[in-house]
């Protein structure tokens, strides 16, 4: 316990750097926000002046930042410049798609990887494990960017079996339940409304943008299993369940794959941070309208307040993960008890 | 038991029969606001003035001819100086949501509506900003002197001086009347609802927006104009031209504003397609900042419009969707000066006349490329990448700068550019539009005057032109103006561009607005 | 340091896949190297008569351009020869950046703990917890879209990991008796820090910095993607497969080959990379 509260204390400074950070970083941005939303038939100076001191950027930057500060204390993270929205509930009103596409990607590289990682360690240097081994670092140096157009050009445009872009086809308009389109197209209200065609609808806009995203973390995981597996088999135990005439199967499913599951469930938990990262630019190119597509089209239209919360919370996700990855490698490994 | 069967029957039949008729509109971008009176770009106007919303007089979709629009009829003083505008009875605003009115249109909401504008003590001038860039832009405040309710069903318009754009301004989409008894309802600290849940008298009633995903909209029941069939419009928010396209083709929606000049060809191959085309009222050009060296010297101006191939940008930056042009206005619009001969792509005369103006050698200079794209210039990076090449064939080095949007803005309206890309859509079809505020002495100071020419003989012509609503003798006064334009070179005009939209083959009644707006009040999904 | 590397070249040779690395990034920097001979034409060169020209060996080719024209009319084989100059200086560039200032906090934060190491590993620790690439494009953002601000994005984004790995390197060797030993004979920390540590910290940095090029190359090359990379006349291959994007259906080849290409390149640093991780870890080196 004592280990949890010390990691828990280390997160202030952490946080309080992470706010310093995307506040004074997205400061420095060329361009001002007035004109910005003025537009491209300019503006009289009075005009101008009025609408910078609405929006506080007439203060020192430092009482900016004081401010800035207090309000997120408050959980107050701020209004769009753009929309007039409050950060948080544009932030909320995306969360759950990038979610959905995140947890999907994630679920379906973890059934796929992790048996072909055991597979490949069980036949390690047959064919079939140097065929995965190369088209698991194919799938790890893929620009994820030029693969989701690859899917898009010969899934949807040459094949025309999967949606191009978005979330759901627009006829649907799902009232918003838990945010995740998958549940919420199979309430009863929906399905006496429409039948299972929002939710088939759904289901096909994911497939390509998953794809992308869990190529990664699919070779990621599928190598990962693989080494973690040969290091335990490769152990002394291992030689001796042997000797004591074990059942291969009963000793690769109960002994081995116990052992390797925590390095496993560690990698998949890291993976949460390049999820993020790839859902960024997986989202530009499906147009999903989730956090990544958020803060890039946020970051072009400058909307400060947007850039900032948006970073904040990110990276507080990103750290409150590496934090729990850290407690759950605390409960799965007896050494580090002691 | 049969008649059992037969009513069953024929529920299931009205039931199909009263099956709302969708469509699916892809558009460009998220809209600012849905109040016209307080955008300009073509996203945010369609969303909100061409559908939701009307004015007392309109423009005839497919022209720019002024027609009755909540006005049936209106009345010119002699000075045409006042102008008497007579309501449409029985004009009934949405019935929403977030709002069921009372009471019809009349003459109180026109009143609202423009003075919300025009006077900075109206309760609702400061909410949202408080900006109104056309108003403002057309010096609607100076120009209105007085607004007054002759009684209910009549309005009287009181004008400083004659104007003769003064009707077409009244047809532009910031002159949409909004609702006094919605205004009056909303509580003080709900006011900016006015702006992002609309109540007009248009085709369509808002339902509910989410940003860059979707906006929806519902058929408006009592509308007073003819309407098409269409029950559910819902805007599909997709800002990438050629996923328009792709998604068009996959039918996830019927109608594709604006597609990407590059996919034309192959839609128009696409059976179950129809693409319409219309020559946009727009130019495209490169300005010459003539109050730095050496762009003052007219030989310079001169050679640089001999030394640009404007075939190759129509070829390669347009998909040749686009003509050539010679002068600013489009030929489209009235006073066209068709006798004006253009430049010709000629090295060798470039290069004598840059060795006249004493550049044998050519020089370096930095020319900002366009980064949004646009009709009028699709792609301002490929395009600057061309005259780049072009300009080094006579010795002049350029250098490719660009910014993002608001700072491009903002440094050229300051005039910090040499050569810039840029371009303009026309607001309604007067030529004044073009003139007055791209080349007029006035628009130096105010910035959009970007070769930041003021020539007093031009300078006189087009304000002379202002005075008179005789087109006759404004057409005299704007030839000769193109006249001078042209042999001054203030700009190199590049292209007319020509606007595109595509559709399913099923839906009929669109009619292309050459002012670039998307009214679809008369859509028929078959 | 020469059997060193003999060795290391020795378990090298035992990976195919190394191998194939090995050979594709010879053959990429000879490539680079010899652009201006062995291209076509002139990467920057206007061809207005053939716009987006399909590739030679397609129908509608034309002999003269093998892999076809862009948008612009220009040659694509040439672009991309071109390209592969611009993808591996930029590699190298964040490299270099990287690994020098990552290799100098990581030394000193493990070499003397305490207060500096805190505050060094308290600021990775900040720029880890933001994801690379948004962290990337928000520092293109301020300081302006281009290919050198992109390359010193990238470079910042790598930093903590050479930081990470030299400094838990450096800890463990920092009491070893040879240390102890430069102590007594009167070396000051510098001496001990770079000349007697920092060598023996060589096999995981030479496999972070093998595969610091492919990260740096990704993430450039996605920045380039998102239009905050290298401007135009320059032939870069994210920027390519951006301006690219509008053609997707009507010319593919356009979006294709500069994406094989992004991949071969990254394929490859990760191949050695891999190879050599197998090649300097002694447990895994056991096993085999």
């Amino acid at each position: 316990m004592k280990y949890l509260s010390k990691k828990l204390l280390d997160l202030i400074p952490t946080l309080l750097g992470i706010s310093l950070i995307s506040f004074f970083l997205i400061r420095l941005i060329p361009g001002d926000p007035v004109l910005n939303l003025i537009g491209e038939r300019g503006a009289d100076p009075v005009r101008y002046l009025e609408m910078k001191k609405s929006l506080g950027l007439d203060l020192p930057i430092i009482e900016q930042f004081w401010i800035y500060l207090k309000n997120i204390l408050r959980g107050d993270l701020g209004t769009s410049v753009i929309s007039n929205n409050s950060v948080w509930s544009e932030f909320a009103e995306r969360f759950p798609a990038t979610v959905e596409l995140g947890m999907i990607s994630l679920f379906f590289s973890i059934l796929i990887g992790i048996p072909l990682g055991i597979f490949a360690a069980i036949k390690r240097n047959s064919f079939f494990d140097y065929f995965l081994m190369s088209s698991s670092l194919i799938g790890y140096s893929m620009p994820i960017f030029w693969w989701g157009l690859i899917l898009i050009l010969f899934f949807s445009v040459k094949l025309g079996l999967t949606p191009v872009s978005g979330r759901i086809d627009f006829i649907y308009d799902i009232p918003t339940f838990t945010g995740f389109y998958l549940i919420d197209t199979l309430r009863p209200e929906v399905i006496t409304a429409e039948g299972f065609a929002p939710f088939i609808s759904a289901l096909r806009h994911l497939i390509l943008p998953s794809i992308a995203l869990g190529t990664i973390p699919l070779a990621v995981i599928a190598r990962m299993t693989r080494s973690s597996m040969l290091e335990v088999l490769g152990e002394d135990y291992m030689r001796t369940a042997k000797a004591k005439g074990m059942s291969k199967k009963r000793i690769i499913f109960i002994h081995a794959l116990r052992n390797a599951l925590v390095p496993i469930i560690t990698t998949i938990a890291l993976l949460f941070g390049s999820i993020i990262t790839g859902a960024i630019l997986t989202e530009t190119i499906f147009s999903w309208p989730g956090i990544g597509k958020w803060i890039v089209a946020s970051i072009t239209a400058r909307d400060y307040p947007v850039i900032q919360g948006g970073v904040l919370i990110i990276s507080f996700i990103i750290v409150m993960t590496n934090i729990l990855v850290d407690i759950i490698y605390y409960f799965l490994n007896p050494k580090m008890r002691n | 038991m049969k008649k059992l069967i037969l009513v069953a029957m024929l529920s299931t039949l009205l039931s199909t029969a009263a099956h709302a008729k969708n469509f699916v509109y892809c558009s460009e971008g998220s809209p600012s606001s849905f109040n016209p009176q307080l955008v300009t770009d073509g996203t945010s106007v369609t969303a909100s003035s061409s559908n939701v919303y009307n004015r007392l007089v309109e423009f005839e979709p497919g022209s720019t001819k002024i027609v009755p629009g909540l006005a049936s009829s209106w009345e010119i003083s002699k000075d045409k100086k006042v102008y008497t505008f007579n309501l449409r009875p029985n004009v009934a605003f949405h019935t929403t949501k977030y709002f069921t009115p009372s009471r019809n249109f009349n003459a109180e909401d026109v009143v609202f509506s423009i003075e919300r504008q025009r006077s900075k003590t109206h309760p609702f001038h400061n909410v949202s900003g408080g900006k109104y860039e056309y108003f403002d832009g057309m010096e609607m405040g100076s120009l209105i002197t007085d607004i007054k309710v002759l009684d209910p069903m009549k309005v009287q318009i009181t004008l400083a001086q004659p104007d003769a754009t003064f009707l077409a301004n009244m047809a532009m989409s910031f002159m949409s009347i909004l609702s006094k008894e919605y205004g009056d309802k909303l509580p003080t600290n709900k006011k900016t609802d006015m702006d992002n849940f609309p109540i007009g008298t248009g085709p369509y009633a808002f339902i509910s927006y989410q940003k860059d995903s979707n906006i929806r909209y519902e058929e408006h029941k009592k509308f007073w104009g003819k309407k098409g069939n269409v029950d559910k419009l819902i805007f599909a928010i997709t800002p990438d031209a050629n996923v328009r396209t792709q998604k068009l083709k996959a039918g996830e929606c019927q109608f594709a504003t604006d597609p990407a000049p590059a996919d034309v060809a192959d839609m128009k191959k696409n059976p179950k397609l129809k693409v319409m085309e219309d020559a946009g009222l727009n130019i495209g050009f490169l300005a010459m900042n003539v109050t730095k060296k050496p762009f003052d010297n007219l030989l310079v101006r001169q050679a640089i419009s001999h030394a640009l191939d404007k075939k190759t940008y129509i070829a390669a930056i347009y998909m040749n969707n686009a003509t050539a042009a010679k002068n600013l206005i489009p030929p489209t619009i009235w006073s066209y000066n068709n006798s004006v001969v253009d430049y010709d792509y000629n090295i060798n005369k470039a290069k004598e006349l840059l060795k006249k103006a004493g550049f044998p050698n050519g020089f370096e200079t930095d020319m900002w490329t366009l980064p949004v794209a646009r009709p009028y210039n699709p792609n301002g990076k490929k395009m600057g990448e061309l005259m780049q090449a072009d300009l080094a064939k006579i010795g002049i080095k350029v250098k490719l700068i660009s910014f993002d949007w608001p700072t491009y803005l903002e440094k050229s309206k300051a005039g910090e550019h040499s050569l810039i890309q840029f371009g303009w859509n026309g607001d309604n079809g007067d030529p004044d539009n073009f003139f007055g505020v791209l080349l007029g002495c006035a628009s130096v100071k105010s910035g959009s005057n970007y070769p930041r020419w003021c020539d007093q003989k031009f300078d006189k012509l087009i304000s002379d032109a202002k005075l008179t609503t005789d087109v006759k003798a404004r057409t005299k006064f704007y030839m000769q103006a193109q006249v001078i334009a042209h042999d001054q070179a203030p700009v190199v005009n590049i292209a007319h561009s020509k606007t595109f939209k595509a559709m399913a083959k099923n839906i009929n009644g669109y009619k292309l607005d050459p002012l670039g707006q998307d009214y679809l009040a008369d859509i028929v999904v078959e | 340091m020469k059997i060193f590397i003999k060795e290391l070249f020795f378990e090298l040779k035992k990976n195919k896949g190394s191998m194939i690395g090995i050979v594709i990034i010879i053959i990429s920097c000879l490539v680079a190297i010899l652009a201006p001979i062995i291209a076509p034409h002139d990467p920057t060169n206007v061809y207005t008569e053939y716009l987006r020209l399909p590739p030679s060996f397609v129908t509608g080719g034309n002999p003269q351009f093998f892999f076809g024209t862009d948008d612009l009319g220009r040659d694509l084989l040439s672009r991309l020869i071109y390209g592969s100059q611009v993808s591996l200086s930029v590699g190298f560039a964040v490299v270099l950046i990287s690994l020098v200032i990552g290799t100098f906090l990581g030394v000193i934060a493990g070499y003397f703990g305490g207060f500096i190491d805190k505050t060094i590993m308290r600021i990775t620790d900040l720029i880890m917890s933001l994801p690379s690439i948004l962290f990337a494009i928000v520092i293109v953002a301020i300081m302006g879209p281009g290919i050198t601000n992109a390359i010193v994005a990238v470079s910042i984004v790598a930093v903590p990991n050479f930081v990470r790995i030299i400094r838990a390197q450096v800890m463990a060797e920092k009491n070893r008796q040879y240390v102890h030993a430069a102590r007594l004979f009167g070396a000051g920390h510098f001496r001990i820090m770079f000349i007697e540590i920092l060598p023996n910290c060589m096999a995981p940095l030479i496999v972070q910095a093998t595969l610091g090029f492919s990260d740096g190359i990704l993430n450039c090359a996605a920045l380039g993607f998102l239009g905050l990379g290298a401007q135009a006349p320059m032939s870069e291959w994210g920027t390519m497969l951006s301006d690219a994007r509008s053609y997707i259906e009507s010319s593919p080849w356009m979006v294709t080959l500069p994406g094989v290409c992004i991949l071969v390149i990254v394929l490859s640093f990760n191949l050695l990379g891999d190879g050599l991780r197998d090649a300097l870890d002694p447990r895994l080196k056991k096993q085999n």
